[in-house]
């Protein structure tokens, strides 16, 4: 949520900025400021939104069923995309 | 040993034909209701498939040449009575119909239970509207139920490997078909629940008949998805194919692949409206540089500053004229000391010692011919006094008196002459030679 605050927040301003430039009244000097800011805020949401790394994750279970729990937390491995059943 | 008659023992071959014989005479001409299910066509053109109802089942076995009047090929869920016979396959031990007929019987009872079930959900409210939750915004774990090795994990990998760089999944693995499987489906959705693992959930399988997909529209199931705190969506067989769970879910994706399109759509329209900030952004600047660019060179344009005779023609003016008057007055200044210079030289040309030279040479030369007349003059007078005198003293030259009888006497002593002019000048014995005119005389002192 804290998150969503912050796209919000972000894409409301880079609208802002974009209008302000489309105007065309702005002084060079203060266009290359909303360049930098226009630059400084997609850099942070670009993080935000890539910043994660890639993980493809399976849960362990026992013959039950019951996924094996590890620190309260159900195990996981990594999930082999490649892996298919002989019976496929 | 008594020998008593105890019971038959049989063979196993014996008491299968024994049953054999039995169930094949018994069973020559039977018709039975029931839903097809586990259909199969072999490549050799035989069909096999088992009938069932709700408690029990039984296999079938449709030869080839029997099939030939089948309009269409029966599926699994098909509600049909079959005509044939039982026959007992001996090297397995197990019974079986041989269809000689097949009629199609309309609906399928699973067809039946489902809208039944259909029905008594919605009462409960499990399909509601009011009751679906939003997806979450950017779900950072991707719960996924379905099977470890079926379609719908690779599809759905499929479409975040192609379309994101980044995202966390998690795999529920689960049976989606036959026994157990409802059952697994169920809990897997609520153990995502119960350990908070996961933002969004995709329960789901792959394309299937009525019956592989039903496991989907079994009641703890759907009942599992209804309950789940975690938004769920739903991937249920091919597009047309639809399931209670579908309804049940809080959304429904056509296909696996979608499935996972809806869970990161607004990730992708963030990331479409970021990048279109940025190209518009930059364009912006760029513009706005253009354009002031643009008017730079626009200024440099400008008469005021593309000629500098503009701003400082008064100037450049005003410096010609300086200039000019500047050479004016030097030109002035040589001109005077010009005509200075000329009256000297002409007072230097007058005073030339040239002149002077010449003068005094012609002077010279005059001088030279008066000194020379005169000299000559002083010559030609003392060549007469001389000439006078040469004459003066020929007349007085003693060779001329010798002729006239003089002589001249010489002391010839010591071998060297000299004239006598004195009686004293000899002594007795003295050599002497007397000079006459036509010879010498040589004698003594006596």
């Amino acid at each position: 949520m804290k998150e969503e605050i912050n796209f919000e927040k972000a894409f409301e301003r880079l609208d802002e900025i974009l209008n302000e430039m489309n105007d065309g009244k702005v002084s060079l000097d203060s266009s290359l400021k909303l360049f930098e800011e226009a630059n400084k805020l997609i850099v942070i949401c670009q993080k935000n939104l890539l910043d994660a790394e890639k993980k493809i994750e399976i849960l362990i279970k026992d013959r039950n069923g019951e996924p094996e729990i590890e620190n309260g937390e159900p195990k996981k491995e990594f999930f082999n995309t490649a892996q298919k059943s002989i019976l496929d | 040993m008594n020998i008593t008659i105890s019971k038959k023992v049989y063979s196993v071959s014996q008491i299968t034909y024994e049953i054999k014989s039995i169930l094949e005479s018994e069973f020559r001409l039977i018709s039975i209701k029931g839903e097809i299910s586990n259909f199969k066509k072999q490549s050799s053109g035989h069909l096999y498939f088992s009938l069932k109802d709700e408690t029990s089942q039984i296999s079938c076995a449709m030869f080839k040449n029997s099939t030939n009047s089948l309009k269409e090929l029966p599926k699994d869920g098909d509600q049909v009575i079959l005509e044939g016979e039982i026959s007992v396959y001996p090297p397995r031990g197990n019974y079986q119909l041989i269809v000689r007929k097949l009629e199609f019987e309309g609906i399928g009872s699973l067809l039946l239970k489902l809208q039944k079930l259909k029905e008594k959900l919605t009462v409960k409210g499990f399909f509601d509207e009011k009751n679906k939750k939003a997806l979450p915004f950017l779900p950072k774990k991707i719960g996924i139920v379905t099977s470890p090795t079926g379609a719908v994990i690779q599809d759905i990998l499929n479409v975040l490997n192609r379309r994101f760089d980044t995202f966390h999944l998690i795999l529920n693995p689960v049976k989606v078909q036959g026994e157990g499987a409802k059952e697994e489906i169920a809990k897997a959705i609520d153990d995502f629940n119960k350990y908070n693992l996961v933002d969004v959930i995709i329960v789901g399988r792959g394309g299937g008949s009525l019956e592989d997909l039903f496991a989907f529209n079994e009641e703890i199931v759907v009942e599992a998805i209804f309950n789940s705190k975690i938004p769920i969506i739903s991937a249920v067989g091919h597009e047309t194919d639809v399931s209670l769970s579908d309804f049940a879910a809080d959304v429904r994706a056509p296909t696996p692949s979608a499935a996972a399109e809806i869970v990161l759509k607004e990730k992708s329209k963030l990331i479409e409206r970021l990048l279109n900030y940025k190209k518009h952004i930059l364009k912006y600047t760029l513009y706005s540089f253009k354009n002031l660019k643009l008017k730079l060179s626009n200024y440099i344009k400008h008469p005021l500053f593309s000629s500098s005779y503009i701003l400082l023609g008064k100037e450049m003016q005003m410096l010609d004229d300086m200039r000019e008057n500047l050479d004016n007055s030097i030109i002035q200044k040589i001109l005077k000391q010009k005509e200075i210079l000329n009256i000297f030289s002409k007072q230097l040309s007058r005073i030339n010692p040239i002149a002077k030279l010449l003068n005094y040479k012609l002077d010279l030369k005059t001088y030279e011919k008066k000194i020379e007349n005169s000299y000559k003059n002083y010559l030609n007078l003392k060549k007469n006094n001389f000439l006078k005198l040469i004459s003066h003293l020929k007349g007085i030259d003693p060779k001329n008196l010798l002729k006239k009888g003089y002589s001249i006497c010489f002391n010839e002593k010591n071998k060297k002459s000299s004239i006598i002019l004195s009686i004293k000048d000899v002594k007795k014995d003295d050599r002497i030679s007397i000079l006459l005119s036509d010879g010498k005389i040589e004698g003594k002192i006596l």
